[in-house]
């Protein structure tokens, strides 16, 4: 608390750049690096919440720490899986920024869009920035006719039945005040990709203020993606349940 | 209101309106009871709509890939100079 009172005084931002990961070795390291090298004006630090990787993610997190310094980079792992809601909650316990920047260690999504959002943030005053890979000037690459198919049909599917005031519920790059995340954490309870949908639709009922930018979203560069009979059960599951309850 | 609780009260005014049509007769009563068919086929009739429309404008980013590709590399030559272990993918 005292820390984000300083950072608010010097009338400066500090971003907090949570980032879950599991099995992500190589996208790590490379994610830290563009971080640094897209993010030069910015006052942030990366939160890594490694869930027991058992490919050593946790020892390429120390050995970068070392170039960059542990106050910019810090590691804050857990012993297995636990689940995303659980580990933005853990990566929130240790921010000390006033804004949280949570996105995917894939690099599906390009550090840039980090400041795409500050910005916008900055222009609205927004408490939440979330990115739509379905407006112009955002985009996919690297899906299929199928993929694609799936996703428009889930997001129509959401749409008619939640009403949630924001184009893409399932995207996984959001920035949010930290009183917010704060707020929305306690108030969700789903598990996996459910939970970022949960978020932003009890945001959206809370009415806070929510800005959209457009954002890219190149498949797995590394490593395989995950989407298949299950997931599509799941999310059926999961708009039910925030319909009933939302 | 929780947003089942708004669905709910749409769909009740909804019959509403549709009872007080089959009872105020103005328009031949078969009509009025294939409404409801109606009424559903077209919302399905919207979100296929919907969806080919979107599926349509799906904006793709090439450039952004291309762009991701070369950072990588750079990346990745600053990992190998800094020794940095990363192992093979």
């Amino acid at each position: 608390m005292a820390a984000e009172e300083e950072v608010k005084s010097k009338g400066g931002n500090k971003y907090s750049l949570i980032v879950p990961t599991y099995n992500e070795r190589l996208n790590i390291a490379l994610l830290i690096y563009l971080f640094f090298k897209h993010l030069r004006d910015v006052d942030f630090e990366i939160i890594i919440v490694d869930d027991g990787s058992p490919d050593g993610t946790q020892d390429v997190v120390k050995q970068i720490q070392g170039v960059y310094g542990e106050d910019r980079i810090l590691l804050r792992a857990r012993p297995k899986k636990l689940g995303l809601g659980t580990a933005y909650a853990h990566g929130l316990k240790h921010a000390s920024g006033n804004f949280v920047v949570i996105m995917d260690a894939d690099l599906s999504h390009h550090t840039l869009l980090c400041i795409i959002c500050n910005r916008k943030q900055r222009e609205t005053g927004a408490s939440i920035v979330t990115g739509t890979r379905y407006v112009r000037g955002g985009g996919v690459h690297g899906w299929n006719l199928m993929r694609k198919l799936t996703s428009r049909g889930a997001n129509v599917l959401a749409h008619t039945l939640l009403w949630p005031g924001v184009s893409d519920l399932t995207g996984s790059f959001r920035l949010y005040r930290k009183s917010v995340l704060q707020n929305l954490i306690e108030s969700c309870i789903s598990k996996g990709y459910v939970f970022q949908m949960e978020m932003i639709v009890r945001a959206s009922r809370k009415g806070y203020h929510i800005e959209e930018v457009p954002i890219t979203f190149v498949d797995r560069v590394f490593g395989s993606s995950k989407l298949g009979g299950s997931e599509i059960v799941e999310y059926q599951k999961g708009l039910a349940f925030l319909l009933g309850t939302t | 209101m929780k947003h089942i609780v708004k669905i709910i009260t749409l769909l009740v005014t909804i019959s509403a309106l549709w009872t007080g049509l089959l009872q105020m007769s103005l328009v031949p009563r078969s009509h009025i009871w294939l409404l409801p068919i109606y009424f559903i086929v077209a919302l399905g009739c919207y979100g296929l709509l919907m969806v080919g429309i979107g599926l349509m404008r799906f904006p793709t980013c090439p450039k952004e890939a291309l762009l991701l590709q070369q950072d990588i590399s750079e990346a990745k030559e600053f990992l190998k100079q800094s020794g940095i272990d990363v192992g093979s993918d």
